[in-house]
């Protein structure tokens, strides 16, 4: 395998300065395509690890939610953002963030990273040595996911469908009356 | 006029079927090259939001009408739910009962194509609604301002 860490170091640069625009910005379009900046350079980057199923994905999506939320967003009339910030969400911010590296050095200080490409979890070798002659499927990443995994996707599976429902239940048109009506009644 | 100019719309004429086109590729061949239901399912439901940010609501509803694309998603759901039941006539619940075929091949790795095309028309379905369901939001939105103006 290639030496690909300056491609992916650079593309992590970029995508922590996206993600610092987003947040920085005081124009919410600017925030929302600086988000899908970073969404697109994490495209890239799965297709340098070498993972096309996520990054075919990755980039699908991104395109539908950058749609989505470009056309939530033009229907505001004002887009600025107060970026007035609040001295408790800070420090709380700060604390978390110090926690999160304390427990991470305390974890990997000891005994290391584990070295790239050797996942901590064995049981992936399993899956990559025995996914083509049980299931048959060339993508082994399908074969993990429809056949050795099947109930998380069935999981991944209900979260859409309740979402959907629930979205279409508060947007829906028949059945709602207007505030008219609830008054005249 | 609804929606947008004259080069937009012939474009998306043009392009939207090939669009459908290549999401039943990535779904069918999901379990041989890169791709699988989910990616396709969103790449058919791009092509019914484009025809709906290019033509209007109207014109994308006559494609696939919301009743339909109601129906479709709960299909989805119990056709993925159905097939995994059918494990049980041979062991367990999602076991791969159905025949495995020739490597390589479309027909090959037994229940993990239909899967996919379930899969597919549950998530291309539910995306178009949400898409569908954010245009009603706005078509209503826009009418109570104006008759807000009215009053």
């Amino acid at each position: 395998m290639a030496n690909i860490a300056p491609q992916l170091y650079a593309l992590l640069v970029f995508m922590v300065i996206g993600s610092i625009v987003a947040i920085e910005t005081r124009n919410l379009l600017s925030a929302v395509i600086s988000v899908s900046a970073v969404g697109f350079a994490l495209s890239v980057a799965f297709l340098f690890l070498g993972a096309p199923d996520i990054a075919i994905t990755q980039l699908v999506v991104e395109v539908l939610v950058l749609i989505i939320l470009i056309r939530g967003t033009i229907l505001l009339d004002n887009t600025a953002v107060d970026t007035h910030r609040d001295t408790l969400a800070v420090v709380t911010s700060l604390i978390f963030f110090g926690l999160i590296l304390g427990f991470g050095a305390m974890i990997f200080g000891s005994r290391g990273f584990p070295e790239f490409g050797e996942p901590v979890m064995r049981v992936s070798k399993v899956y990559v040595q025995t996914g083509l002659p049980a299931t048959y499927a060339a993508n082994i990443v399908t074969a993990v996911i429809l056949d050795f995994r099947a109930y998380d996707t069935l999981g991944e599976a209900t979260v859409l469908f309740t979402s959907i429902l629930g979205a279409l239940a508060l947007l829906r048109r028949e059945g709602k009356v207007s505030r008219e009506e609830v008054v005249a009644a | 006029m609804k929606g947008m100019t004259l080069i937009v719309k012939t474009i998306t004429d043009f392009v939207a079927g090939f669009i459908v086109i290549f999401g039943a590729y990535i779904v069918l061949y999901g379990h041989l090259t890169p791709g699988g239901g989910f990616a396709g399912g969103v790449i058919v439901a791009c092509a019914f939001i484009l025809l709906m940010l290019a033509h209007g609501a109207d014109v994308a509803f006559s494609k696939l009408p919301e009743k339909v694309a109601h129906v479709m998603d709960s299909a989805g759901a119990l056709a993925f739910l159905g097939i995994g039941w059918f494990g049980l006539t041979a062991g367990f619940f999602f076991m791969n009962t159905f025949g495995r075929g020739e490597m390589f091949k479309l027909f090959s790795s037994g229940m993990i194509l239909p899967f996919n095309i379930a899969i597919a028309f549950k998530v291309g379905s539910s995306l178009f609604l949400v898409f569908s369901a954010l245009a009603i939001f706005r078509r209503r939105s826009f009418r109570a301002m104006i008759e807000d103006e009215l009053a």
